[in-house]
């Protein structure tokens, strides 16, 4: 199953590396991994999205743990928790989808954030199903790219 | 000395760090990025510097010497080529959980990433193969990240750090302090295991009928070779050992069983096929080990104890698993176990009648010489006490089963990464390590040709190794293979052509050498060997050339099915 893992991490050279060269040496899925500096500029969260059965994710959970870099693992999945991804995604504008496209960037709370003569860029948030869903409905209106995020999260406060 | 306070530049730094980290001594080669150190080492005169003849050599030599002695193998190397050879020795000291520093050289700071002249990225190259590593910005963080590599390195499980050093680093200038603590946030390994778990175990310990030890090399790292035999022959329970954990368990005791596994004793594996309890120290359940996953010790309730938590539930699951240092759990072991055991007379019984249906054994008919001869005849002159150093093969193999162990750090051999090469710049280290005892290196004609060139090391400082070479001119275990399951295909395995006269190289590079051919020569060759201390000896035993390793389970088979001989390799048991 898909499990959603925090860590925090020294914010040196390297330390991103170490993660994803780990999930690759030894076999590991990694869905996607984002990184960026938390309140404290010695300190990076990175929040890593993963796949396997519970015995995988064990050890996934230990060997990020035995990384020296690593200061704290934190498997989010069974915890209370805000899961959010960004999408930017540039679509093919006309005037016989316009109104489509507007009605449905409106469900998906989506702003648009550049609009040119034959082309929309617009921007989604929210969980990264949701995202997929997002690509899912508007890929017959023609993307011409579109970039993602990666999950980040974080535990729901007290 | 100098002290703290005063202002050194970095190659200064370098040397005092070394110094109040109590290194004796240093394996290394020069180059260009390392002039300014290997001239102030010029004016060091309390840390030896030993020059190999090649990287590769000088890594399997600090990890000789942290074997045999539990101290840090320190080895220091240029920039480059000669980091990009140290990466074979790093990982073998990686897969065997051996405390090893390793000071790099680099291109100076403004040249990083501009693939300079002999620029490599070494911290990138090696971060899968070291417990961590570290690229010196700052000739102020030198001193600090000095003693993190070594607190790193010999802390919790053991392993390799790398700390690369540019040129400018080494050549600029800082005031020198020197921390005495060191605290790293990322890393705090648990040594004291959980007190309710090892309850927990010392009750199953009890109530066990057919309980079995089973000691890896974490039990040596963790000196805890004492607490060990205590507890076995307290409570009467039978040892089994891994390559790495031999000596751990004295093997002259009638409670050791020898090694387990691919090549281990009939009578270690069927114990662990009909164990109760199987009680795991430091050891981490290897392919070598377990064989077919399903299969290993199927009716065994399993205790796990282990320094690294990563170790546990990695191959096999287990039903209590005990993180800490080894030493701390038996020592907390034999605290807590109850009074009454259960009797344990029938099930030494079952094993000793293994042991006597299938003994080790070797042909002893014909005037041939054996490489089992030869090892059971060093392990009788020697008296179990020499530190045994071995390559990669069927030699290593046969010493497991025929070198009889008496003491912990007896055995020093490439066992994860099975690296041949290993051995003879391996027993160098180790000698210099050891003075007290002998210092016996069994070795193939394959493996030896690696790494032949360290051969001027030991006769420049005539370390007394006993370099036993086991001539069979073939790649002996790789041939097994191929005429067990690959329809005898030979393939670039017969060496017999094209080696060299082994005693002439040995003399040509100043090694007294000397040749056996068969049983009483290869005695005599021994004793001789054994006497001569003034410098390495070479005895070049001409050995059969198609014996095989047995007991032997083929890779992925259930180690309940060993194949115990080549006649009849259909009949298993």
């Amino acid at each position: 199953m898909k499990h959603i893992i925090s860590v925090l991490v020294e914010n040196k050279f390297g330390s991103l590396n170490r993660v994803a060269a780990m999930f690759s040496a030894r076999g590991f899925n990694l869905e996607s991994i984002s990184i960026g500096e938390t309140e404290d500029t010695e300190i990076s969260r990175m929040t890593i999205v993963t796949r396997g059965e519970d015995q995988i994710i064990s050890q996934v959970l230990k060997q990020l743990n035995r990384l020296v870099d690593t200061i704290k693992v934190t498997d989010l999945t069974r915890q209370p928790h805000v899961e959010r991804e960004l999408l930017l995604m540039t679509l093919k504008l006309s005037k016989t989808v316009q109104h489509e496209i507007f009605e449905l960037i409106t469900v998906f709370k989506g702003k648009v954030v550049d609009i040119k003569q034959k082309s929309i860029t617009i921007e989604v948030i929210g969980s990264p199903d949701k995202i997929n869903t997002t690509i899912d409905i508007f890929r017959p209106y023609g993307i011409k790219e579109l970039a993602r995020s990666g999950a980040v999260a974080i535990h729901r406060g007290e | 000395m100098h002290s703290s306070g005063q202002t050194l530049n970095g190659s200064e730094i370098f040397f005092e760090c070394l110094r109040r980290e109590h290194v004796e001594y240093i394996f290394g080669y020069p180059g260009g990025s390392l002039l300014k150190v290997y001239e102030t080492l010029h004016e060091v005169k309390d840390i030896h510097h030993i020059l190999v003849r090649h990287e590769q050599g000088a890594t399997h030599m600090a990890e000789g010497y942290a074997r045999a002695t539990g101290k840090p193998g320190v080895v220091l190397v240029t920039s480059g080529p000669g980091a990009t050879n140290t990466v074979t020795g790093i990982a073998n000291a990686y897969m065997d959980s051996s405390p090893m520093v390793v000071f790099t050289g680099q291109v100076p700071s403004s040249l990083i990433g501009n693939d300079a002249f002999q620029e490599a990225d070494i911290v990138g190259i090696t971060r899968p193969i070291t417990k961590h590593n570290f690229l010196v910005k700052d000739v102020r963080e030198l001193a600090i990240t000095i003693r993190k590599a070594f607190f790193l390195a010999t802390t919790g499980r053991p392993g390799p750090v790398l700390v690369d050093m540019p040129k400018d680093i080494l050549n600029s200038s800082c005031v020198f302090d020197f921390p005495e603590t060191v605290d790293i946030r990322g890393f705090k390994p648990t040594f004291k295991c959980h007190i309710n778990q090892v309850e927990k175990a010392a009750q199953k310990i009890a109530r066990a009928k057919r309980p079995l030890l089973y000691i890896g090399g974490g039990v040596i790292s963790a000196e805890a070779s004492e607490e060990l035999r205590t507890l076995a022959i307290q409570q009467n329970i039978p040892v089994t050992m891994t390559l790495q954990g031999l000596g751990a368990f004295p093997g002259n005791h009638p409670l050791s069983m020898g090694m387990l596994g691919m090549h281990g004793t009939y009578w270690a594996n069927q114990a662990v096929n009909k164990c109760d309890l199987l009680i795991a120290v430091g050891a981490r359940f290897d392919d070598r080990v377990t064989g077919k996953v399903d299969t290993f010790a199927p009716q065994a309730y399993k205790i796990h104890n282990d320094i690294d938590p990563t170790n546990v539930d990695k191959n096999i699951k287990v039903d209590l698993p005990i993180v800490g240092d080894a030493k701390n759990f038996l020592a907390t072991l034999l605290e807590v176990m109850p009074e009454k055991k259960e009797n344990r007379e029938p099930w030494l019984a079952e094993i000793n009648a293994w042991r006597e249906q299938c003994p080790l054994t070797y042909s002893s008919e014909d005037d041939a010489l054996r490489t089992e001869f030869v090892i059971d005849e060093v392990s009788r002159q020697t008296g179990g006490n020499a530190v045994v150093v071995t390559d990669v093969g069927q030699h290593q193999m046969w010493t497991s089963q025929f070198y009889t162990f008496i003491n912990p750090r007896s055995i020093i051999t490439s066992g994860g990464l099975g690296t041949m090469g290993f051995g003879l710049p391996a027993a160098i280290g180790a000698a210099f390590g050891i003075k007290d005892r002998p210092v016996v290196l069994f070795c193939g004609d394959g493996g030896f040709m690696m790494n032949v060139q360290e051969l001027v090391t030991a006769v420049h400082n005539k370390m007394p190794v006993k370099i036993f070479l086991i001539n069979n001119s073939f790649l002996g275990m790789v041939r097994q293979w191929q005429e067990l399951f690959h329809q005898e295909k030979y393939s670039f395995t017969d060496l017999g052509d094209s080696n060299p006269d082994f005693v002439k190289v040995a003399e040509a590079f100043g090694c007294k050498a000397l040749k056996a051919e068969n049983p009483e020569s290869a005695r005599q060759a021994i004793t001789e060997a054994l006497a001569y201390n003034d410098g390495p000896i070479l005895v070049d035993f001409r050995v059969v050339k198609k014996d095989m390793v047995f007991p032997m389970v083929p890779a992925g088979g259930s180690i309940s099915d060993m194949l115990l001989a080549r006649l009849n390799p259909k009949t298993m048991v």
